[in-house]
């Protein structure tokens, strides 16, 4: 029998032998992941696991599904007392979107770190990786109600929006929600299992776990993506909005993958910073050196999973928007050059933030190690380009002037500032702003090390070499192509500026990878940053909340006055782009509450820990 | 920096609770942020509204300016032709004779005989020609098709960007003044057309032209002064440095002036200047714009 021989015949291809209890623990790992395999696939490629006939003989939604969308009137909207339905939902919306990017973030690296743990057998990285886990399950539970509450608002005060957009997705919305509950159990037994499934085979059960929950997770996300993407560019619809296509037409619209792929990663540095915050408050509540080392370990951490991630956001933003352009070149120009291009001036301040505070931690951080006496001196060569070219950023190119202003400014440009205002100038900025903060990155990386291999010296100049290149092709590309020659060509330019910045962060990882083979490491005194450097850790992820809500604002904002771009009008009080200003207001009351609830989250995650003494003790 | 443990103690013992400062800094920081948006300028995005149009009583002056208000509103087409590359600057060319260029180039297949026709062609089906030096080759054009959403122009609507690009220039429009509602509307949507100015003297204050130039009651040096420009100009030079100032540059001066009046003024405002300037031939003849109110300071002065 199969059943008997099975030990024998994975033992065999193991290379060594294995016990039953191992054997059995191995078949149930590969058939959760097969099963997380075949559940991934009926969702991603739906229209093989149902077509859009079968799916109307099972709902006997046939007659709903080829119905044109509805035109609304004022009867399709309601109102809770003088509360404005948008602001309501914005609210609720951006607060389980924070929630939801934390909770579907977290499990994400923190797999990765316990395989680290696992693999390099030091336990302090699966400590780190409970305790992150810890953090995130208060904040799954907030999720969840939020999101339930978002789903309420919406069928309330936009009744026949949702019943069109229910039409339109029909079962879709239920594998939805069985995803929630796969997602639910498998996060809870992923945490509660922990310390059950910690060594040997077990901790490999367990490490698969965490791999099928992020499966569930990511699929989740990308379910949801597709209601957001279906609003903006839909598919799968005819011009009258009556759906033609299988379920998989309507989710693969053209900016499906474009936001998956953007808030994938976004995600990732979002979590890295919230759960960086946690570590910074520990340490700053520490009552022992032993707790300020290793909650300055896990904010380290944190910052290089934040900042990591954050480094190729830009790119994978680029990605969305050539394909905002290319679906639309009005809602492309709506977003970059027209009624919303001011706010572009906002997320400069906000990224440049991100960079500042992420540089300032990694430079603060360098007094935990003697070896980083060495690099001290370049620093300030750093800190010059990252505030030079974070102003070159904010400065905006064409502004609303007064009679008055246009007279003392001597025309509608400033003669010297004004050539910094337009892309090129930026597209340098933003690029030489990346380098430099990968160059402190390094550094920091370098600073334990004493390299070791023969050719260091060649190594180096290499390094150094690649980073000059880089540097002069950046601002060459910038400069010519920008200034000299016309649109065409500018637009190109930048793609290749972006390729110089790849080029030496990739060759970079793999340079210092192989001058570390051997190197002599230095001791690191954890816990020895200075207060202030650990206050860069609460100023990421306050500039990554904003930076969301901006980001979300604009990405539903280019859909000017439709519910459903080109299918369903907006035909609310509330059918206009809001300011700046007002836009905001509104995302500073989404960013103050998410802050408050992360406090809570903290404070729920050590009340764990905490224990009442015994009163006759 | 810390040096030991009990100077850690020492710095987060005392004082302020950590979690308070930690809570200040954070809301300190998200109120910097929305200040910044705040200070920002502050425009609204609104959606076309509801405008009934009268038929009966439509002049075609009155159908240009429609024109020109869904060129640059609903019609959108400012998004794209302007003066930044992406599309035809349409403003800025006489377009008349763009059309006879464009019907007369060897590429072009299209069906159209006439600059009303081929505007027309050209908002309905923009990929049946493409004009050289745009869009990417192979690839439709990336105008959208003005009858379909988001844009969703009707007859009518269309007829008046028509009359309006055939006018802009001097030219005089073709197209009929329409007499039916289009069936699939019957309360047309267009962007209701802002009011003109009622005289140059407020288009000049409106656009900030006394700002750089002597006009009116202004002195500034940063532009040649207008004051008896009709004596030095003719109406087409002054017309042509209205629209586009780097034409011809007076000796002296900057090339400074901003390119986009054309874009800001309309028909009737620019038409309002040009002969506001043009009869400008001397000191005194430049306040005939504010004529009344000289007149009553004089009296006040009495």
């Amino acid at each position: 029998m199969l059943h008997n021989r099975l030990p024998q015949i994975v033992s065999k291809m193991a290379g060594y032998p294995l016990s039953n209890n191992q054997v059995v623990t191995l078949s149930q790992t590969v058939l959760t992941l097969l099963a997380l395999l075949l559940m991934m696939s009926l969702v991603l490629t739906p229209d093989i696991a149902w077509s859009s006939s079968d799916m109307a003989n099972i709902t006997g939604t046939a007659t709903l599904e080829h119905q044109a969308a509805p035109v609304l009137g004022a009867k399709d909207y309601r109102q809770i007392g003088s509360i404005s339905s948008r602001s309501f939902v914005w609210v609720i919306a951006q607060l389980h979107l924070f929630l939801a990017a934390f909770v579907l973030a977290v499990p994400l690296f923190v797999t990765v770190i316990e395989w680290i743990g696992v693999n390099t057998g030091d336990q302090r990285y699966d400590d780190m990786a409970h305790e992150f886990m810890k953090v995130s399950m208060t904040a799954y539970s907030l999720t969840a109600l939020f999101g339930g509450t978002l789903a309420f608002s919406l069928f309330l005060l936009y009744p026949t929006f949702m019943a069109y957009m229910m039409t339109v997705f029909g079962n879709q919305v239920l594998v939805y929600a069985l995803l929630f509950f796969m997602e639910s159990g498998v996060l809870y037994v992923y945490y509660y299992s922990w310390y059950a499934l910690r060594y040997g085979n077990k901790k490999y059960v367990h490490l698969s776990l965490g791999v099928l929950l992020n499966g569930v997770g990511t699929t989740l996300l990308f379910v949801a993506n597709a209601w957001a993407t279906f609003m903006m560019a839909p598919s799968g619809v005819d011009d009258t909005g009556a759906v033609t296509g299988g379920i998989w037409d309507i989710m693969r619209g053209p900016l499906w993958n474009p936001l998956n792929l953007h808030r994938f990663v976004a995600n990732i540095a979002f979590g890295g910073a919230v759960v960086g915050a946690y570590a910074g408050y520990k340490m700053l509540s520490a009552q022992t050196m032993a707790q300020r080392a290793h909650y300055d370990w896990m904010g380290y951490t944190a910052n290089f999973i934040a900042v990591l991630a954050f480094l190729p956001l830009p790119f994978a933003g680029y990605y969305l928007m050539a394909e905002i352009y290319a679906y639309s070149q009005q809602m492309g120009i709506t977003a970059m050059g027209g009624i919303l291009a001011w706010l572009f001036i906002v997320q400069a301040v906000l990224i440049g933030t991100i960079l500042l505070s992420a540089n300032y931690y990694l430079w603060n951080g360098m007094a935990r190690c003697e070896g980083a006496k060495r690099y001290m001196g370049l620093i300030k060569y750093i800190a010059v380009t990252l505030i030079v070219s974070f102003l070159i950023w904010v400065t905006p190119h064409t502004l609303i002037l007064s009679a008055k202003e246009i007279a003392t400014l001597g025309g509608s440009h400033h003669p010297w500032l004004g050539p910094f205002g337009i892309m090129p100038a930026k597209n340098i900025a933003v690029n030489l702003m990346l380098i430099g903060t990968f160059l402190s990155f390094q550094l920091y990386r370098r600073a334990d090390k004493v390299i070791t291999v023969p050719w260091a010296g060649f190594g180096n100049a290499l390094m150094v070499a690649i980073y000059l290149v880089a540097i002069a092709n950046v601002i060459f590309l910038g400069v010519y192509y920008g200034y000299f020659t016309n649109t065409v060509y500018k637009v190109g330019s930048s793609v290749a500026q972006v390729v110089s910045t790849l080029i030496v962060i990739v060759s970079g990882v793999v340079i210092d990878t192989m001058m570390f083979k051997g190197a002599k490491t230095l001791p690191v005194k954890w816990g020895h940053i200075s207060n202030r450097g650990v206050y860069a850790l609460f100023a990421l992820p306050i500039a990554f909340t904003w930076l969301m809500a901006l980001m979300g604002y604009v990405r539903s904002s280019v859909r000017t006055h439709w519910h459903v771009y080109t299918i369903m009008k907006d035909n609310s009080v509330d059918n206009f782009i809001p300011s700046i200003g007002h836009a905001g207001n509104m995302m500073t009351i989404a960013t103050i509450s998410f802050l408050l609830l992360v406090l809570f989250i903290f404070w729920v995650a050590s009340l764990g820990d905490t224990k009442q003494a015994h009163p006759n003790k | 920096m810390i040096a030991d443990e009990s100077r850690f103690m020492t710095q987060e013992q005392g004082g302020i609770p950590v979690f308070l400062k930690v809570l200040s800094f954070m809301v300190l920081m998200v109120l910097v942020f929305t200040g910044i948006a705040n200070l920002l300028p502050q425009v609204e995005g609104q959606a076309p509204k509801e405008v009934k149009v009268d038929l009966g009583t439509l002049t075609m002056d009155a159908y240009i300016a429609m024109g020109e208000t869904l060129f640059k509103g609903k019609g959108t087409c400012t998004l794209c032709h302007n003066n930044l590359g992406r599309a035809p600057d349409i403003l800025a060319l006489n377009m008349i004779d763009t059309a006879a260029e464009r019907l007369n180039d060897p590429n072009y297949k299209g069906d159209a005989n006439d600059s009303e026709s081929y505007f027309h062609e050209s908002m309905i089906t923009p990929s049946k020609y493409i004009v050289p030096g745009f869009g990417k080759a192979g690839d439709p054009s990336p105008m959208p098709m003005i009858n379909k959403a988001p844009i969703g122009l009707n007859d009518i609507e269309i007829g008046a960007i028509i009359a309006f690009l055939q006018a802009k220039d001097g030219g005089q429009p073709t197209v009929s003044l329409p007499t039916e509602t289009p069936a699939v509307a019957a309360t047309t949507r267009v962007a209701e057309p802002p009011k003109p100015a009622v005289n140059a003297e407020e288009v000049l204050t409106k656009n900030g032209c006394t700002a750089c130039h002597s006009v009116l009651d202004s002195v500034a040096s940063i532009g040649p002064s207008l004051k008896a420009i009709g004596a030095r100009a003719t109406r087409e030079e002054i017309r042509t440095s209205i629209i586009n100032p780097s034409a011809v540059i007076v000796e002296g001066f900057a090339p400074i002036m901003p390119a986009d009046f054309a874009d800001k003024m309309m028909v009737k405002e620019l038409e309002m200047v040009v002969d506001f300037l043009a009869k400008s031939t001397s000191e005194v003849s430049t306040e005939s714009a504010s004529e009344s109110r000289v007149v009553t300071e004089k009296k006040g002065e009495k």
